[in-house]
């Protein structure tokens, strides 16, 4: 096979490239260790509310700053449908589905996650700044999908905890 | 050991006589799949502009009467249609055609061919039916366990097994051509096809599984519960080489008829066949990128299949290089100068296949950066299932493919149907409105996408969409987008009309194919065969897939039905 000098030149380029991206991935991984999310336990969407966590979803403190947000997400609200949580504090939402595939997305954040039912969806987040945040279904559910959302309320860490 | 070339013309001497004659036999049926996906193109359409305009919040479809007021039918409408349909007859016609004509010969069996024609129109009618009577309305991924009516599994079915023997019927007729050529190698143009088809059959294998044992057995009730991460991730199987499976009837083109297209040669066929056979290997243990979100998915799987993704742009790349180099040698050789100024001496405003192919290059290259955007690990985290992939799809997908399909047309119609082309300065302002309406919606789409605006969602009746300002604009640009597309696409279908019921044209006319530019072509013979790189492309894909799919496959709950709509 003849490879033309320049082809030849702009295949190592090609590979370079590839090369380069596969390292700024493995950094992403091993050096900024960002972890996608993975395995959080599977549940019985038919019974699921009838055992904690999900039996009594809200917000629990945990720890100092350490919060975990229990919520269950069915067509189409989420609950509970407002959560406040101080500035600051290390969140855990652990969230599962009742029925279909919903998602959960908070604007502006990196919080984006699917919630699939028979899966329990964990995500972490630290809201730094007091405000409020849309909390909106990102995946089609059904035709009340544009309706599903709710509300992340962040406090100033002061009023933490009422 | 090196094979003989095939016999071919050399450039410029014209279209070899007698190639009409070849094509009449599949003329027809080919035809038949090119003008079904034209009908499909305005239907999938139609809807796409009504939800362009839905994203700055202007609500058309309470005009429409009946169930088009729906907003997720019509979503799931113009998914179906265009993402599968649409695409679907477009490229069984077309390789069809790129096999007759690179082998030289018939299809193989002309019973086969119009039975595929028969499924294919059959699922495109379940579907259609279903969608339209408003019982599917789960968009074109059908996630269970929103569980639609039988018939539309029933007709996806359909037109998967059309491909299939689509396929079928090429490898049928390359066997026959080998037995009449046994030290010939493949010609490009039928290799690269044939290649296409590998790729699809391996991938569309997940979509196989997910509609024949879990959802269409599901939806008649002869299973109680479905296996909603099993089936989703099955989707995506199959899901993402869906893209290639449109893009490399695109890159048949590009690589095997456009520089003749332009008056040039094929730079590098050795590269060109390693391009279609890396794609047969890298495809399919790449779609877990659409999952990195999902709960339940080992975080290991997910880094495999970013690196494979990462490793498709390797192929993309080296197109890059040689159809742009190939497409440069015609433009020298139409008088072009200088290092960038060659460009200019391209048929822009006088050929609209030209034109359109190389708008559609353009537009393809903003897509591969998007892509590896989408499949970067934390990137994704930002635009995951928002407007942003939207756009990046619709580059890839109604700007590349679409607008190369459009391009084929401009003679593959001609061509086919026995007319002159007509409006051809119509044709040229088509492709170009086409290429500036992808390029404007899909920049607000990116836009609104960055600014978290999720996708398929009826934005005029979200509550929240009034709270970010930074929706407006991005809103303004794809609706503004969107109607363009609509009147470019309305131009195209004129064209195409007014070319199939016009004039009779003259002289002959055959399958553009470009001829080599470094002589004598050497081709080693791993680079004519496609077997052992199927085979390589199961391994991966097995090893990349099946773990992950045996763990939901077994451990992950059942849950039951539900029709939300």
């Amino acid at each position: 096979m003849d490879i033309d000098r320049y082809e030849r030149l702009w295949i190592v380029l090609s590979a370079a490239v590839l090369l380069a991206l596969m390292l700024v991935l493995a950094y992403s991984i091993w050096g900024l260790d960002i972890r996608l999310i993975g395995d959080a336990g599977q549940v019985d969407p038919a019974t699921v509310t009838q055992r904690p966590p999900f039996d009594q979803p809200g917000v629990y403190e945990e720890g100092p700053g350490k919060y975990r947000v229990v919520m269950v997400a069915r067509a189409w609200s989420f609950q509970p449908a407002e959560v406040r949580i101080p500035a600051g504090a290390d969140v855990t939402f652990q969230v599962t589905s009742l029925d279909v595939i919903h998602g959960f997305r908070v604007p502006y954040t990196t919080i984006n996650q699917m919630l699939v039912p028979g899966q329990v969806s964990e995500i972490q987040y630290r809201f730094t700044e007091p405000g409020e945040h849309v909390l909106l279904c990102h995946e089609y559910c059904g035709v009340g999908h544009h309706i599903m959302e709710g509300r992340i309320i962040v406090e100033p860490a002061a009023t933490a905890g009422r | 050991m090196n094979l003989q070339p095939p016999p071919v013309a050399e450039p410029g001497t014209g279209p070899v006589p007698g190639l009409e004659e070849i094509y009449r036999a599949d003329s027809l049926h080919i035809r038949i799949m090119i003008y079904t996906s034209f009908v499909l193109l305005a239907i999938g359409g139609f809807f796409g502009t009504l939800q362009a305009l839905d994203k700055f919040q202007v609500d058309l479809y309470r005009f429409l009467p009946g169930n088009l007021q729906l907003y997720y039918t019509g979503l799931t409408a113009h998914g179906v249609v265009l993402a599968l349909l649409f695409t679907g007859t477009f490229i069984i016609g077309f390789l069809s055609l790129a096999l007759v004509h690179g082998l030289r010969r018939p299809l193989a069996d002309r019973g086969l061919a119009w039975a595929t024609v028969a499924v294919a129109l059959t699922g495109a009618l379940a579907l259609l039916i279903t969608i339209f009577r408003n019982q599917a309305t789960v968009l074109f991924t059908f996630y269970a366990p929103l569980q639609a009516h039988p018939g539309f599994y029933a007709g996806l079915v359909l037109v998967a097994l059309a491909t299939w023997m689509a396929a079928l019927n090429g490898w049928v007729t390359w066997r026959a051509w080998k037995r009449d050529h046994p030290n010939e190698r493949t010609p490009l143009m039928a290799f690269a096809a044939l290649a296409t088809w590998a790729m699809w059959f391996l991938a569309s294998l997940g979509l196989a599984v997910a509609l024949l044992v879990y959802l269409l057995p599901w939806s008649m009730g002869q299973q109680a519960q479905v296996n909603p991460l099993l089936t989703r991730a099955l989707f995506w199987f199959t899901g993402h080489p869906l893209v290639y499976f449109w893009l490399l009837p695109a890159y048949v083109s590009w690589y095997t008829m456009l520089p003749a297209q332009v008056g040039g040669r094929l730079f590098s066929e050795s590269l060109s066949r390693l391009v279609f056979l890396l794609f047969v290997v890298l495809a399919t243990p790449t779609g877990l990128h659409h999952m990195y979100t999902d709960p339940g998915v080992a975080h290991g799987y997910k880094v495999l299949h970013g690196v494979m993704t990462y490793a498709v742009i390797f192929p993309s790349l080296v197109t890059a290089f040689t159809v742009v180099a190939s497409v440069e040698e015609g433009a020298r050789r139409r008088g072009g100068r200088g290092y960038i100024m060659w460009l200019l001496a391209l048929p822009w405003l006088s050929n609209p296949s030209v034109a359109g192919q190389l708008l559609g290059m353009l537009i393809f290259a903003t897509g591969g950066i998007t892509g590896l955007i989408n499949s970067s690990l934390n990137m994704n985290l930002i635009v995951h299932n928002t407007l942003w992939v939207v756009g990046h799809l619709h580059t890839q997908v109604a700007g590349a493919v679409t607008l190369t399909f459009m391009a084929i047309s401009y003679w593959l119609v001609p061509l086919l149907s026995g007319r002159q082309l007509w409006g051809r300065r119509w044709a040229v302002l088509q492709v170009w409105s086409w290429f500036f309406g992808t390029a404007i919606m899909a920049r607000g789409m990116h836009w609104m996408g960055l600014a978290s605006t999720p996708r398929r969602t009826f934005l005029t009746h979200a509550p929240y969409a009034d709270l970010f300002g930074e929706w407006y604009w991005g809103g303004a640009l794809t609706a503004a987008g969107g109607v363009i597309l609509l009147l470019s696409g309305g131009l195209f279908l004129l064209v195409m009309a007014r070319t199939a019921l016009g004039a009779r044209r003259t002289e002959p006319m055959a399958v553009p194919e470009a001829q080599p530019l470094h002589h004598p072509v050497i081709i080693p013979r791993w680079l004519d065969r496609i077997s052992p790189w199927f085979a390589l492309g199961l391994a991966l894909a097995a090893a990349a897939w099946v773990p992950s799919l045996w763990r939901m496959a077994v451990h992950y709950p059942q849950v039951t039905g539900f029709q939300l709509w």
